[in-house]
């Protein structure tokens, strides 16, 4: 249901489980630009929230201090239940092994073979693995994502859906909590965006994952989303499902729309 | 009107690099080690380097030798070239030009591959697994620099002898044990020890300067290359007043 408080349109959430996501009056800003402005969100365990914004908005900025990347200037995050504010780095260690994050240009380690780059989190995360239980979770996370066989290929090797698929699964191996996708669409034609849409939805029905993803192809906040948050000026603009917000008369939500 | 702005952004760089080295020297004691990246880095940094810095040294003891023969032979003193050329290489020559080709090499490697790093959020994503990517990356480079360039001075003035050594017997001819004796007898403790100790600062430079260029990249792949750039050429600055410190100090120790 959507409903119109103080100029933002809000919906209601239904879902009365634990919140996994708490993000309260957040700021940011660089120099005199203020990129988030008051923004507010609330996610539930098993979630799929799509954060809808244009080029510029703040969306990546948004995503970047739920993992602890960028500090904000005023506000809470909090994960877990744990909050973000003036934590220690080893805390937050042992809060971000229970967050996978998918980044925008993959980030997968150029001077690493595909195995590596998956074994990575593993070591530093889980310093007590032992190399036959890393073997077994290096191949379930590329079987997951259908790449065995690139196990000993380079990342150069790889095309960007393969590129894309083996971050993917980089991700899954600390069998994350909740997973943050940083613009998973980008640079991918609509067949392998398709491909890793239905990726990451399956993913997230396994292993009943809770999915932060930020994106403004509308393809992927269609398929991906149960709930939809518009980013405009840095605030939470307006919140539904994609159908609600897609049938919205308010000029700035239906400018995504159209 | 125009130095107003240049050297605001001058004294902004010195800034960010006297911070950069202030978190270098917070970091580089505090757990956990990265031992098995500092190895990697040492046999990267130090061994693949050794090739390089062998040829250049071996034709700069082979070229110097040939310059300096026809003066020395003018004014007699033909006998005396190992001495002159020892001393010049082993004081002065060896650690410089072997800083400076390290500067090219490393410098420039370590620049552009964590520009590179940055601007693909590689550095973002080691951050998020839990590591610290200023612990893994710079801490690591840099004690890898400050290690590997002392020895390959060493190694590489050990070549560039060997150099001159042929090049005193393209026009005449001396035992190898003459030429190694007259070098060994001139050379004492203060010819060593300053240019071996100047060598880890200017591996320290080399490192620091390429670490903080690149991981402080901007603006995307041009962004990588100007990283690239800067470092080479900054710390080749940095290892002239290096070496022009070196010298005043040694001045006033007395040991030159």
């Amino acid at each position: 249901m959507i409903s119109d408080t103080n100029d933002n349109l809000k919906i209601e959430n239904s879902a009365p489980d634990v919140a996994v996501l708490v993000i309260r009056h957040l700021y940011k800003s660089f120099g005199n630009n203020h990129v988030l402005d008051d923004f507010n969100l609330e996610m539930q365990k098993g979630e799929s929230v799509v954060v809808l914004g244009r080029s510029g908005s703040g969306k990546s900025v948004l995503i970047k201090c739920v993992i602890g990347l960028l500090e904000p200037d005023k506000g809470n995050i909090e994960l877990f239940g744990d909050d973000l504010t003036g934590i220690s780095e080893e805390e937050l260690d042992k809060i971000r092994a229970k967050v996978g994050f998918l980044f925008q240009s993959n980030a997968l380690y150029d001077s690493m073979t595909v195995r590596e780059n998956l074994e990575f989190p593993l070591r530093r995360h889980w310093i007590q693995v032992t190399q036959e239980e890393v073997n077994i979770m290096v191949l379930d996370a590329l079987e997951d994502v259908g790449l065995a066989h690139t196990i000993d290929m380079m990342p150069v090797e790889l095309s960007g859906g393969m590129r894309k698929r083996i971050a993917l699964a980089r991700t899954l191996i600390l069998k994350p909590e909740i997973i943050l996708y940083d613009e998973p669409t980008t640079g991918l034609d609509s067949i392998t965006s398709k491909e890793i849409i239905t990726l990451m939805r399956v993913i997230q029905e396994k292993y009943n994952t809770t999915s932060l993803i930020i994106s403004h192809d509308m393809n992927c906040v269609h398929m991906a989303s149960n709930r939809v948050v518009i980013l405009v000026d840095g605030k939470c603009y307006a919140s539904g499902t994609y159908q609600e917000l897609e049938q919205s008369m308010d000029p700035k939500v239906k400018q995504f729309f159209e | 009107m125009l130095l107003a702005p240049n050297l605001k952004l001058f004294l902004i760089e010195v800034g960010d690099l006297s911070r950069f080295v202030g978190h270098f020297f917070q970091q580089w004691f505090k757990p956990r080690y990265e031992v098995a990246e500092f190895f990697r880095q040492c046999y990267v940094i130090g061994y693949k380097s050794l090739p390089l810095i062998g040829l250049t040294a071996f034709i700069m003891g082979l070229v110097i030798t040939m310059q300096l023969r026809p003066s020395m032979v003018e004014y007699g003193v033909e006998s005396q070239l190992p001495v002159i050329v020892g001393i010049a290489i082993i004081r002065e020559i060896g650690p410089v030009i072997t800083a400076l080709i390290f500067a090219g090499k490393i410098g420039s490697s370590i620049g552009a591959e964590l520009g590179s790093m940055r601007v693909t959020e590689q550095i973002d994503a080691m951050e998020v697994s839990g590591t610290n990517p200023f612990k893994y990356l710079v801490v690591t480079r840099v004690f890898a620099s400050v290690l590997m360039l002392p020895v390959l001075v060493l190694l590489g003035d050990a070549i560039s002898l060997y150099g001159s050594y042929l090049g005193v017997n393209i026009r005449s001819t001396t035992s190898s044990y003459l030429f190694w004796t007259q070098i060994v007898n001139v050379l004492s403790f203060s010819d060593v020890l300053p240019a071996f100790v100047k060598s880890f600062f200017f591996g320290f430079a080399v490192g620091i300067i390429g670490c903080y260029k690149g991981y402080n990249s901007k603006k995307g792949t041009e962004g990588v290359g100007r990283s690239a750039n800067s470092s080479v050429v900054l710390s080749s600055i940095m290892i002239f007043v290096i070496d022009l410190l070196a010298v005043q100090i040694t001045d006033l120790l007395g040991l030159n």
